[in-house]
Formats: structure tokens, C-alpha cells, sequence
């Protein structure tokens, strides 16, 4: 069945892999927008809030989560079958998210540790983005994504453009919103200088320094960061941990975190 | 002699996703298993070797929906090892925080996946198309939740003002001015919801609960207490291993804690409520009053009536809370690590929400165990079913298997936090 068979309406569908919900709890969290929302999309599929089930093929699907275990390895084939755009929302389904750490460890090591009887627990040693396994149209960043910019790239889709997303530094976001740079003038380490925008630079507006959670900007210089991180006492096994959290597995703060850790 | 056989497939309006197998046999229901597939992601483990002051971050992400229930139980948890308490205007701040998200979380939960169960509705967005008016006003409810976490916290999902110590920035009192103007607006559509959602038809049926919930010396306990028992049985936090024991189950990713020995107790809504009523605001106690609860409730469809005097509540002592605001003089009180374990509990939207952290020499985390609400509850959310569905077996299929998604959404699981998916098979031989 079509979109204009059934009614004119695009059909939207929320796809969750593994992931906290928060990022599919943006669209609920949309409170002026959802309704408006909900008449103007055919949300078809989307288990967290409804549970009718509408038959793909899907217009747009939004995909939250990273792929772990080898069923979702298949489930993301069938999600890519069924939806004509496919756009990933948030740190784990566009880089891994936090359970990615396990890259840098052993997965068994990890599954003992937590359960009793680690031989029931199915999973694969890394956690992968959805670009690794299928072609995306669009990603969405943020852990959690920012709701402007989820209702941007609904509208744009609905609009049949590209979302207008920055690729710049959230140093950029600070200037706009007047913010006092926290790494200069208070000394506090700061991922501003290598982190994409989104945000709306919130860390810094409250005094805390960024911890990277969009992710690396398109153009990160993390060697001229870390040096000035290190002048403000920053230790290698410290920067090893702040480039590793929810988007560790993005290639530039990877090579950072790596270098940092050869140092150490 | 009749078999019988069902089988449902994801479970909807619930967070996360698992799978529910019940098999039947003359009548009995011989095996019946809540099956959590929501994949590991280890947060116990990769927790290990990160810096003592990082698990409210990190936790936060273990439920997108109540971070700050994991950014308090993380708090507290560490800032006990490190014999730091928290007191005064900056607790007042946190509690505010945690208002914020029970009313967003809870509104959430109220109206758009519960209330659809006693209307006849797919969704939340399927009643709002009938009843535009009403949802309009839940939202504006939900709104002034996540506003509130969003004003104290930077954003309401995974807001980044939490520290051990207290917060980053504290707001000014004018910054709290636009917040409470929503929040009465709130609390007068919190009113109205508790006396609707009260005359909603509920099926008559009473369990013998054995309920758990943390009780607090003057506050209906949401951010600190004792885990007290239904039966009596008291304890302090810090002796929450001795009492509550986790086991993993092989149907499942996620585990199911014994209390004393015993499965099958619960915590949430209807916990807090039977032991600690007598501690809500007066609105909120007039309010449930009116909607029909005594002291206790022990029927699980009247949990909806629960959460929204519970939202009332949160309204009221967060209004309270920025009426009696004074800026405290700093943001956070300092927090030195030192080699010990720390506990702390808070009640979690869902319920009890319990921490522990060993941290060592180094201030580097060597440990870390944390009990969600809904692994303690997966095991009465089976008992629940199986008392309710016993009775129920020859109902038509597609009816049995919406009472068994009722029954399990009566306790909002909350599965990514355990632990994804609701597979409903009911087979019957």
C-alpha cells in the first residue's frame, strides 16, 4: 500500500535498536509540534506510543539505537527494505553510543562481569551505527538529539530538501548566545573547540564545560586541543576518558583518545 | 480437555521491548515467561575504571525517560562513599529537578500510553483526534515537566547540570518566575486529569501486594529514604545488598531481585502510595480522597489514578519548593574522592532505583551495581498476569492478549532501563 492509496499523508515509522528511548522520546516531547504532527504524518509505526501497526513501506523511518546483537543485524536489512528515507536520530545509531566502550574491551569480560550466566546473553563484540550495516539518508546527531533539529529534518523531509544542520563547533554556538568561553576565561576543559553544534551550547551556558555529546565537528583539530587541555592539567588517562563516552568510536575522537592513551 | 494457544506480538506504549509466552493446559496455566530482549549494553561493566565523578553522566543514559532518577541515585551513591551529604537549598534544587521529571514522566505515562487502554484507543494521538481539548491540556502538563527539567537541568533528556555536590549553576529567582506561572496552570490541569482518569472503568480485581517503596522522615520519599516494607521490615540503604538479591533469569536479559528471600514484591505508584500516603501534600491526599483510593490501592488498573495524584503532588511541592527559593551561596559543595563504597536510592518514576560504587585508591570506579525499578517488578508483573489472565483463558484471543498488555502497561515497565520488545505468545496444549 502507498501513502496515497491509504490518504495523502506521508507514513512515518520509529525504529528502536539498542539505546536509552530518549531520542524517540524527543518527538513525544515535542508538545506544541505533535499534534499538528500527528495530522499532518501518518505516524504508521511506532510501538513506544501506539499500538496500532501500520504495513510498510514507510516514507521516512527514523532509526534510534546501534546494532549489537546479530538479530538487529537483520532487523536493520528490513527496516532499510521498507523505508523509502531512512534517517538515524542520535549518538547510538550514528556512532555506537556509549555501549560502544565495549570496542575497547573484551564483550565476554563485560557480560561476565554483569551477568551469572554470560552464556545466555547474545550479543556481538562492538556496537556499530546503522551506516555500517545499511545506507542512510541523513544523520542526526546529539545524545539526546535536539528537538529543533528533530523537527528540522522531519520538515525538510516533508518539504522534499535537505535538513540545514551546522556542521560547525559549538565555539560558534557560544558566540551567538553571548556565552563567557569557559575554557579561556575560567580554565575549565572544555570539547567545545571539536564537538558539532546542536545544542545550542548548553554546557557552557551553564558553567560546565562540553563533554562532546554531538560528536566531532567536520573539521576537529583534537592535537591543538589536547595540548592546551593538557597545560590546564588534563592527565593523558583523563583525555583518554572524555573522548570516551557516547560518540567514542567516531574516527576523530578515536585517534584522540588513542593518542592520548599511547602517551600515558 | 482444551489447549490453548496464544500469541501477541511486540507489546506496544511501553519503553523498551520484550516478549510475553503463556502456555495453558485445561484451564491452568502451566508456563507463563516475560521475556526482555532489550539488548545489553553493560553499563556495570564499561562503568569500571571511569573517574568517580562521571555516573551521573554516564548512568543518565541508561533510561532516556527518567535520567535524573539516575543522575540522583548516581549522586547520592557516590557522594556517600565519599561521606559528602547533601542538605538544605541545593537538595531543595535537586528534589525540584526530580519533580520536574516525575510530572513529565508521569504525564507521559498517564496520557498517552495508559489512558488509550481505558478509551478504547491505539495511542495518545488517536485519542487527542476525539478528545483535542484534553490532550491539548496534557500536554501543556507534560510541557511544564520537562520545562522545569529543562530550567534546572539545561534539557530535559539527559540534562547536564547535575554534579556530585550539587549542580554547575544554580538558577536565579526570576529564572524560577516563568516556571511556577506554567506550573499552576499545571497543577489545575493535574486536578482535572485525576478526576477523570478516576471515573474511568476498571476491572475488579485486588492483588496481595507485597510492596517495597523508600519512606522519608517528613516527605512523600522521592529523593532520598529508608526501603521499607509492606510487612514492616525497615532498613538503610546501605544495607540494600543484604536484603535485596538480583538473579538472572535465562528467559531474559534482564534479572529478577528476591527481597528477603522471597520474588514477586513491587515497587512504584502503588507502593509509594500504600506506605507512604500519609506523607503527600494536602492537595494531593484531598485529591485522592475524592478519586475514590483509601490508603492503599491494590488493583493495578487504578495505578493510573495513582500516578496522576502523584503529578498533582509534584506540581504543589514544586511550587512550594520555588516559592521558598533563596539562591544558595554555591552551586555545589565540594566532593573528594575516597577508597570506599558508597549506596543511594530515590524513587524513580517507576520505582526504587538503587546505586552502589566501590571506588578506589586512585578515584577511579572498581565496581558498580545498580537495581532498576522494572527488574524488581518483572517478577510480579508475571504473578500479576498470571492471577489476572487465569480466569480469563477463554476469552476471545485478541482479547486475552489486550488484557495481558493492560496488565503488564498497569506497572509501566520500563524496559530499556531493565534491561526492548514485548513478543505475546500465550500457547496452550
Amino acid at each position: 500500500m502507498t501513502s496515497t492509496d491509504r490518504n495523502d499523508r506521508p507514513r512515518l515509522a520509529v525504529w528502536k535498536f539498542a539505546s536509552c528511548d530518549g531520542c524517540q522520546l524527543t518527538l513525544l516531547d515535542c508538545e506544541d509540534e505533535l499534534l499538528p504532527l500527528a495530522s499532518t504524518l501518518d505516524i504508521a509505526y511506532f510501538l513506544e506510543a501506539s499500538s496500532a501497526v501500520g504495513p510498510g513501506p514507510y516514507d521516512l523511518s527514523l532509526v534510534e539505537g546501534s546494532i549489537t546483537t546479530p538479530q538487529d543485524a537483520e532487523h536493520i536489512r528490513h527496516v532499510r527494505r521498507v523505508s523509502r528515507r531512512l534517517v538515524t536520530i542520535g549518538a547510538c545509531a550514528t556512532a555506537g553510543g556509549i555501549q560502544a566502550l565495549r570496542d575497547f574491551a573484551d564483550v565476554r569480560e563485560f557480560a561476565s562481569v554483569v551477568y551469572a550466566r554470560p552464556e545466555y546473553i547474545a550479543t556481538l563484540e562492538r556496537s556499530t551505527p546503522i551506516s555500517a550495516h545499511v545506507p542512510v539518508d541523513f544523520e542526526l546527531r546529539g545524545c539526546p538529539i535536539d528537538k529543533r533539529q528533530l523537527i528540522e529534518v522531519i520538515t525538510a523531509f516533508l518539504a522534499g530538501r535537505r535538513p540545514v544542520v551546522p556542521g560547525h563547533s559549538v565555539c560558534v554556538e557560544c558566540k551567538i548566545r553571548g556565552n563567557i568561553c569557559v575554557l579561556v576565561a575560567h580554565g575549565t576543559p572544555c570539547l567545545g573547540p571539536v564537538t558539532q553544534a546542536g545544542c545550542g551550547a548548553l554546557c557552557p551556558a551553564f558553567n560546565r564545560g562540553c563533554y562532546g555529546c554531538f560528536g566531532p565537528t567536520e573539521t576537529p583539530n583534537t592535537p591543538a586541543l589536547n595540548t592546551k587541555l593538557r597545560r590546564l592539567g588534563v592527565s593523558d588517562p583523563d583525555l583518554v576518558r572524555v573522548y570516551r563516552t557516547f560518540n567514542a568510536t567516531e574516527e576523530p575522537f578515536r585517534q584522540a583518545s588513542e593518542e592520548a592513551e599511547g602517551d600515558a | 480437555m482444551t489447549h490453548k494457544s496464544v500469541r501477541l506480538g511486540r507489546l506496544s506504549r511501553v519503553e523498551g521491548e520484550a516478549a510475553l509466552l503463556v502456555r495453558a493446559h485445561d484451564g491452568r496455566i502451566t508456563d507463563l515467561q516475560l521475556n526482555i530482549y532489550e539488548p545489553p549494553r553493560f553499563f556495570e561493566a564499561l562503568l569500571r575504571g571511569r573517574s568517580y565523578d562521571e555516573p551521573p553522566d554516564i548512568t543518565a543514559r541508561i533510561c532516556g525517560i527518567c535520567p535524573v532518577a539516575y543522575q540522583m541515585s548516581a549522586c547520592q551513591a557516590v557522594e556517600a562513599a565519599c561521606g559528602v551529604e547533601v542538605t538544605g537549598p541545593l537538595r531543595d534544587l535537586r528534589l525540584l529537578l526530580y519533580y520536574g521529571e516525575w510530572i513529565e514522566s508521569h504525564t507521559l505515562h498517564v496520557f498517552l500510553l495508559h489512558a488509550p487502554d481505558f478509551l478504547g484507543y491505539d495511542s495518545g494521538m488517536a485519542l487527542a483526534a476525539d478528545h483535542r481539548g484534553l490532550m491539548e491540556r496534557a500536554l501543556e502538563l507534560k510541557k511544564a515537566g520537562n520545562e522545569l527539567v529543562a530550567t534546572l537541568g539545561g534539557r530535559a533528556i539527559h540534562p547536564v547540570n547535575v554534579r556530585l555536590g550539587g549542580f554547575y549553576r544554580v538558577p536565579r529567582p526570576q529564572e524560577l518566575a516563568p516556571v511556577a506561572e506554567r506550573l499552576r496552570r499545571a497543577r489545575e490541569h493535574a486536578l482535572t486529569a485525576a478526576a477523570w482518569v478516576s471515573g474511568f472503568d476498571f476491572p475488579d480485581v485486588e492483588f496481595d501486594y507485597r510492596f517495597m517503596a523508600l519512606r522519608h522522615t517528613d516527605e512523600y520519599a522521592i529523593l532520598s529514604g529508608c526501603p521499607t516494607v509492606s510487612d514492616g521490615t525497615v532498613f538503610p540503604v546501605q544495607e540494600w545488598p543484604a536484603h535485596v538479591v538480583e538473579e538472572q533469569v535465562a528467559h531474559s536479559t534482564a534479572v529478577h531481585a528476591r527481597l528477603d528471600g522471597a520474588g514477586g514484591y513491587l515497587v512504584g505508584a502503588l507502593a509509594r502510595y500504600a506506605i507512604n500516603s500519609d506523607r503527600l501534600s494536602p492537595l494531593a491526599r484531598t485529591v485522592a480522597r475524592e478519586a475514590g483510593l483509601g490508603p492503599v490501592c491494590r488493583n493495578p488498573f487504578r495505578s493510573i489514578v495513582v500516578r496522576a495524584v502523584e503529578i498533582v503532588h509534584a506540581c504543589d511541592e514544586a511550587l512550594r519548593l520555588i516559592d521558598g527559593y533563596t539562591e544558595p551561596d554555591a552551586p555545589a559543595v565540594p566532593v573528594e574522592p575516597v577508597a570506599s563504597i558508597g549506596h543511594g536510592a530515590s524513587e524513580a518514576p517507576r520505582g526504587t532505583l538503587y546505586h552502589r560504587y566501590r571506588l578506589d585508591e586512585d578515584g577511579l570506579i572498581a565496581e558498580a551495581d545498580i537495581v532498576p525499578p522494572t527488574s524488581q517488578n518483572q517478577a510480579r508483573i508475571e504473578a500479576d498476569l498470571r492471577e489476572f489472565i487465569e480466569p480469563r483463558l477463554d476469552l476471545p484471543h485478541a482479547e486475552l492478549a489486550a488484557w495481558c498488555e493492560r496488565s503488564i502497561r498497569n506497572h509501566d515497565p520500563c524496559i530499556s532501563c531493565s534491561t526492548h520488545f514485548l513478543d505475546l505468545r500465550v500457547e496452550a496444549r
